[in-house]
């Protein structure tokens, strides 16, 4: 007879981390009650995500059973049921699929070893100063036996992962950036250089990182209550508690003036849903009528990428980095805006010369096996998702909303569908929706509720997490089409 | 790469000649297509379009289609097709949904001719009718298919796939109303013209996107069809189901596929991404490329054969921006490069090794072999004339037979299961191992034991019985490996020097285990004796006289008829000085050193120097004293497990290993540790020995092996209903809704720990089942099982 343990892995949420307690950005907080020298964590914030209302959110117990099972899913593989996953359940046919393939990615046979992907994950949410996944896979991290002196920074860690510093780097902020001579030197450097199945996984591991980063600051999810900033040691009673506790560090203060801007009066935003579904059903119509000359459509995405440049939210100010988070990448000033306030032009990336179908794929698949068919059927699941509903409205056909925000955001990155005649998108995304957009796919750090709350005013949470889906898948493929286009072109 | 062969080719008073070339283009190639003389072709990219004429040596640029100064999406071809009916008329489909005409008969500059603009994403595919002058059609992104008319301006007919972006579209050559067409989720479709309303045939062909099809130029209904899953499959569409005829594998996503004009079996390939060459594949040898095209340095996106009834020119256009013709006389063949070798192992151990018949030839020196064959092979391959490889593929096989009893290797059982390896101090471990070698009768490996326990424990405590060691003996019990197999030619009639004699094979492998040896002690004689002014005779530079002293000792073990044996082994017993050694006072010393003699031996010796005139090593050497570090001996160990992992015991080699742990670990390199250890685990697991190699795997410092336990290290678990796999939880089955999990005992659902026979499946709450089964040997659920838990 043989033993198994049937979907009974405890609960081991290790609390390394979390013993640097307390609030470090302002010294204090630290004089807990120590009667009993045992401190008990309450959760800080309310509920998951810190932009939906708890209410909106499903509690865990009234769940259906796909859902069910989908939570077991993820409770068996991470060992606990993180905020993401709470809000991502709102659309449970994805949440499988990013489930599977993150697992994937993290846990099952792969080139890399564990302790390099969780590390990996770090670095590259980093990037985005996304402390709530810095901490939770720093936990995982020392979890699976990494060495906690890399934590204190990248310099501490071996030069094999240094030398991806700057793959991350520009993948984070500049993906067109990326050349063969970036891989060349990742896979040629004596006995420190990549094999190109463990860089292929890199890549893999760093987009995902960058979008769920994104994803992140999207939603607004709220720590952990094991992680830092997720809890707090203070009775309740103490109400005046540190605000860098509540935002993590990103310093969002104006937190507190949200509730004057998102509460514009209803009949505003009922127009703007029936102006938006006007313009598609237009958009339909008059598409065969007429036809705009070649010239006209390629100005037409030169236009929409330059404007995307300039599409930016109206407090720019100089986010300083947590210092904890801070330590993970070399030099701060490296980020999206440098290049777009100089106006840096983007090259064109020709969907039509090297898509992610045809060709990415395949070179994913040969490399790592296996990976390719988990993130190509997640593309599809974002891309295809739909309840043909818009906000109120019944049987509505997105694809042409969806559509336009898929290639919005790659448009951004440069990449063009020939076949796409990008005055939809002025036509279809207004102001507001173009900053968040901007904002979550290029300097999601710097996300507020403000913004969350005054896009598509009337739409359903559901349908915001949608957006956000949206958003990080299509800021993957990019990612991803151009690393794997540098790949390509090393390979050749 | 300019090669000078030419090839003229008649067909119906149509001369084709020429010879491998190549011609840069200005720009990457998407598609390229052959006009009806076989002397032009077109080539169609983002940002080219041209005719080039095919002359004897080269290609000569004819005319530029791209026209007017403002570049347009219109010109940004995806795919491009010449008419096979009318000379003039070509079609070119644009990534952004126009497709396009363009008649040569234009007086103007500007050959274009009509636009369609009905498609709203990338057309993929364009194609004429084979027999109809204006019937053109056309696949897009947005998944319709379209059928033009070309003396209109719109579409005649469109037909919905109902399904995802089409990728191919082909009218079928035979069957005037019938096309096919692909898509990207992996189906294919085949239509009737006249019936835009539904399609005729649907069925799935590949896993991912289907990227291309082709109709066989002769075959009524074999369609060959390419996908992403690096397939290609040529199917008979002619029966009610679609059946898959042949299958090939290639390395790569399949992005063109074109059937060989007359060679009914041949098709040509090029791949999507990665791969840049071509192959022509014979599809009943779907193994070997029967030819490969490797001039392009980018991935080739578009192939064509220059005549429909010239299998000898190909035409191909590619990313790096050249438009080559390939001579079939010029390809390269892999099958000549290939050494077609076999190899298998039978039920009971034997083993077949096939090789070409050359190659088996050269090994000269054999002589025939007559001895008596247990089960002769008569092995001839009748040849097919039609058989593309024939000649190349006759081979020699040959079959090896495993000596009664040779193939026996319960000795690796017995040892793998009674090796202690760690838990116990190091002397204790050398003890208990050399007792279970010698016990198996592998003296030559207790041995080893015991020498490895004087070199790092400190010295004493030899139990006297050690020195009973037979000398001599070792031939018996030497490396079984070894003598495992015997050669037995079984190939009559295919060449006598081939064949190997049976008797001549064993002396020979005994030689090679002597020499070995023998070879070995030499070299550990010279590393010890270097300095000293001992003969290089014995190991661990003993002295002479304890030569005599040997012989005296163990007189009836010495084996007259067997001199020559006599001298190499007689290097390893010469354990008997010990015998002078008061064992009282010496065990007690063991005995206090063990709990911390795991990496303190030296302190060990430091701390009792009265132990050093007891040392083995320094008894008639002052030069090895008492202070010589177990470092010394790294070198030793490290030849001596080489030794061993080459004889093909890696078994000694890795329970050394880890028994020894850091002490030797430094001095072997990283790789070949972790080749000894995977060998042995999977010898390991060949026996079933789970628990073995389980506990290997985890004693192991390599990291490479230690993660092995890491890996794949989930249970799916079928539900007792349905027999579908469960997910999510473990207890309730998501399809029937029932709970699968129940306990025989208590019969309530089991959440937690489950406990099952392997041989009935039933099992319940662990607890619940230890308690049964102490009190009875049935199983529970009452199936009449004698359950066993252990």
């Amino acid at each position: 007879m043989r033993l198994a343990t049937a979907a009974n892995e405890a609960y081991t949420a290790s609390l390394a981390v979390s013993e640097l307690l307390g609030c470090k950005q302002c010294g204090g907080g630290r004089d807990q009650d120590e009667e009993l020298g045992i401190r008990i964590p309450r959760p800080l914030g309310h509920g998951p995500s810190r932009f939906i209302p708890e209410k909106e959110i499903l509690q865990v117990g009234s769940e259906d059973a796909q859902m069910h099972a989908l939570f077991a899913d993820s409770f068996a593989a991470l060992g606990r049921l993180d905020n993401i996953t709470l809000v991502m359940v709102f659309h449970p046919q994805y949440l499988e699929s990013f489930l599977k393939t993150q697992h994937y990615l993290l846990q099952m046979d792969g080139p890399l070893p564990l302790h390099y992907r969780h590390y990996i994950g770090i670095m590259a949410a980093a990037r985005h100063q996304c402390s709530y996944l810095v901490n939770l896979h720093v936990n995982d991290f020392l979890h699976v036996g990494g060495d906690p002196k890399w934590l204190n920074g990248l310099e501490n860690a071996p030069q094999k992962l240094q030398n991806l510093g700057e793959l991350n780097k520009v993948l984070a902020h500049r993906p067109w950036l990326i050349t063969k001579e970036h891989i060349e030197g990742l896979l040629k450097a004596e006995e420190h250089s990549w094999s190109l199945a463990e860089l292929v996984h890199a890549v893999v591991l760093l987009t995902h990182y960058h979008s769920l980063a994104s994803f992140t600051f999207g939603c607004g999810i709220s720590p952990e209550i094991h992680c830092d900033g997720g809890h707090t040691f203070r009775p309740p009673s103490v109400s005046n508690y540190c605000i860098c506790d509540i935002t993590n560090g990103n310093h969002n203060v104006d937190e507190m003036q949200v509730n004057s801007a998102g509460n514009v009066s209803v009949s505003d935003s009922f127009f703007e849903v029936e102006a938006l579904m006007e313009k598609m059903k237009q958009l339909q119509e008059c598409r065969d009528e007429e036809e705009a000359s070649q010239e006209e459509m390629a100005s037409r995405f030169e236009i929409e990428k330059r404007e995307s440049m300039f599409v930016f939210s109206p407090d720019d100010e100089e986010v300083t980095p947590a210092r904890d988070v801070s330590r993970h990448f070399e030099d701060t000033s490296y980020g999206y805006k440098d290049f777009s306030r100089h106006g840096m032009h983007v090259p064109t990336f020709r969907v039509q010369d090297y898509c992610w179908e045809d060709h990415g794929y395949s070179l994913v698949n040969r490399l790592y096996p296996d990976v390719g068919q988990l993130i190509d059927e997640k593309f599809h699941i974002a891309y295809n998702l739909t309840y043909n509903t818009m906000a109120m409205h019944k049987d509505v056909d997105t694809s042409m909303l969806r559509r336009a925000i898929w290639n919005y955001i790659h448009c951004m990155f440069g990449i063009r569908y020939d076949d796409y005649d990008y005055g939809e998108i002025n036509q279809l995304l207004d102001r507001s929706f173009k900053v968040y957009i901007k904002t979550i796919v290029c300097t999601p750090e710097k996300v507020t509720k403000r913004m969350y709350d005054s896009f598509w005013r009337q739409f359903k949470h559901s349908e915001k997490v949608h957006v956000n889906l949206l958003l990080i898948e299509a800021r993957m493929q990019a990612e991803l089409l151009y690393a794997l286009r540098a790949i390509t072109r090393y390979m050749t | 790469m300019e090669k000078m062969s030419r090839v003229s080719t008649a067909l119906g008073g149509n001369v084709l000649t020429g010879r491998t070339m190549h011609c840069h283009l200005d720009a990457p190639a998407n598609a390229i297509s052959v006009c009806r003389d076989a002397a032009q072709v077109v080539v169609a990219g983002r940002s080219i379009f041209k005719i080039y004429s095919i002359e004897d040596e080269q290609f000569v640029e004819k005319l530029n289609l791209r026209v007017g100064r403002k570049p347009s999406l219109n010109l940004s071809c995806a795919d491009v097709v010449w008419h096979q009916m009318d000379e003039n008329l070509l079609a070119t489909a644009a990534t952004n949904g126009v497709v396009v005409t363009w008649n040569l008969g234009r007086p103007s500059r500007n050959k274009q001719d009509q636009l369609f603009t009905e498609h709203k994403r990338t057309v993929n595919k364009v194609c004429f009718h084979p027999a109809e002058a204006h019937m053109l059609l056309s696949g897009s992104q947005d998944g319709f298919m379209k059928c033009f008319d070309l003396r209109r301006k719109d579409s005649v007919s469109t037909f919905s796939g109902q399904s995802e972006s089409v990728r191919d579209v082909q009218f079928s050559i035979r069957d005037y109303f019938t096309f096919a067409s692909t898509f990207e989720n992996g189906n294919v479709q085949l239509w009737d013209i006249r019936r835009p309303d539904r399609c005729e045939r649907m069925f799935t062909a590949h896993n991912g996107p289907v990227f291309c099809c082709d109709w066989h130029p002769e075959d009524r209904g074999w369609l060959a069809t390419g996908g992403r899953d690096k397939m290609v499959k040529v199917w008979d569409v002619t029966t009610p189901r679609a059946r898959e005829v042949h299958c090939v594998q290639t390395i790569a996503s399949v992005a063109r596929v074109k059937w060989r004009p007359e060679c009914r079996h041949h098709l040509a390939t090029c791949s999507m991404m990665v791969d840049h060459n071509i192959y022509v594949w014979d599809v009943r040898r779907p193994f070997v490329p029967a030819a490969m095209f490797e001039e392009h340095r980018d991935v080739t996106t578009g192939i064509a054969w220059r005549h429909p009834h010239d299998p000898s020119f190909l035409l191909s256009g590619s990313k790096d921006s050249t438009l080559c013709q390939h001579l079939f006389r010029d390809a390269s063949q892999p099958v000549e490069r290939a050494n077609p070798e076999g190899l298998c192992y039978g039920l009971f151990g034997d083993l077949a090794f096939a090789a070409k018949e050359s190659l088996v030839a050269s090994e000269s020196g054999r002589k025939p072999y007559a001895g008596d064959r247990r089960h002769p092979i008569f092995f001839k391959r009748k040849l097919d004339p039609a058989e593309p490889f024939a000649g190349l593929a006759s081979s020699a096989l040959s079959v090896f037979e495993t000596e009664a009893g040779g193939s026996c290797m319960s000795w690796f059982v017995d040892t793998a299961r009674r090796y202690a390896l760690a838990g116990r101090p190091l002397a204790e471990l050398c003890d208990h191992n050399a007792k279970v070698a010698r016990e198996l009768g592998r003296n030559q490996v207790a041995q080893t034991w015991t020498m490895l326990r004087i070199i790092y424990c400190s010295p004493g405590l030899v139990p006297s019985t050690n020195l009973n060691h037979s000398v001599g003996k070792g031939s018996s019990c030497g490396l079984p490996l070894i003598n495992s197999f015997n050669l037995k030619e079984m190939a009559p009639g295919l060449g006598s020097e081939t064949r190997l004699d049976r008797s001549k094979g064993d002396t020979r492998s005994d030689t090679v285990l002597l020499d070995s040896s023998a070879t070995l002690i030499t070299n550990e004689d010279n590393e010890e004796t270097e300095g000293s002014d001992v003969p290089a005779d014995y190991l661990l530079g003993d002295v002479e006289g304890d030569d005599e002293e040997l012989y005296l000792l163990d007189p009836d073990h010495t084996h007259p008829e067997e001199p020559e044996y006599v001298l190499p082994q007689e290097a390893f017993p010469l354990r008997h000085e010990i015998v002078d050694t008061p064992p009282g006072p010496e065990h007690l010393q063991d005995k206090a050193d063990s709990p911390h003699v795991s990496g303190s031996e030296a302190d060990a010796v430091s701390l009792a120097p009265v132990d050093s005139s007891f040392s083995l090593i320094s008894v008639s050497h002052t030069l090895y004293d008492n202070r010589l570090p177990p470092d010394f001996f790294s070198a030793l160990v490290r030849d001596m497990l080489r030794f061993y992992a080459e004889q093909g015991d890696v078994q000694m080699a890795v329970s050394v290993l880890i028994v020894l742990g850091e002490r030797v670990r430094k001095d072997i390199d990283e790789q070949a540790q972790e080749h000894w250890y995977t060998s042995y685990i999977d010898l390991l697991q060949r026996f079933r020995l789970w628990n073995v190699s389980n506990e290997v795997v985890k004693l192991s410092t390599s990291r490479a092996i230690s993660c092995l336990n890491q890996a794949s290290t989930s249970l799916h678990v079928n539900c007792s209903h349905c027999k579908r796999p469960m997910s999510g939880r473990g207890w309730v089955c998501g399809r029937c809704h029932r709970c699968a999990s129940m306990c025989a005992v208590c019969h309530h659902v089991v959440k937690g720990l489950f406990v099952w026979c392997q041989g009935c499946s039933h099992g319940g709450h662990l607890q619940h089942i230890m308690k049964w089964l102490e009190g009875s040997s049935h199983c529970p659920a009452g199936c009449g099982h004698l359950c066993e838990y252990s």
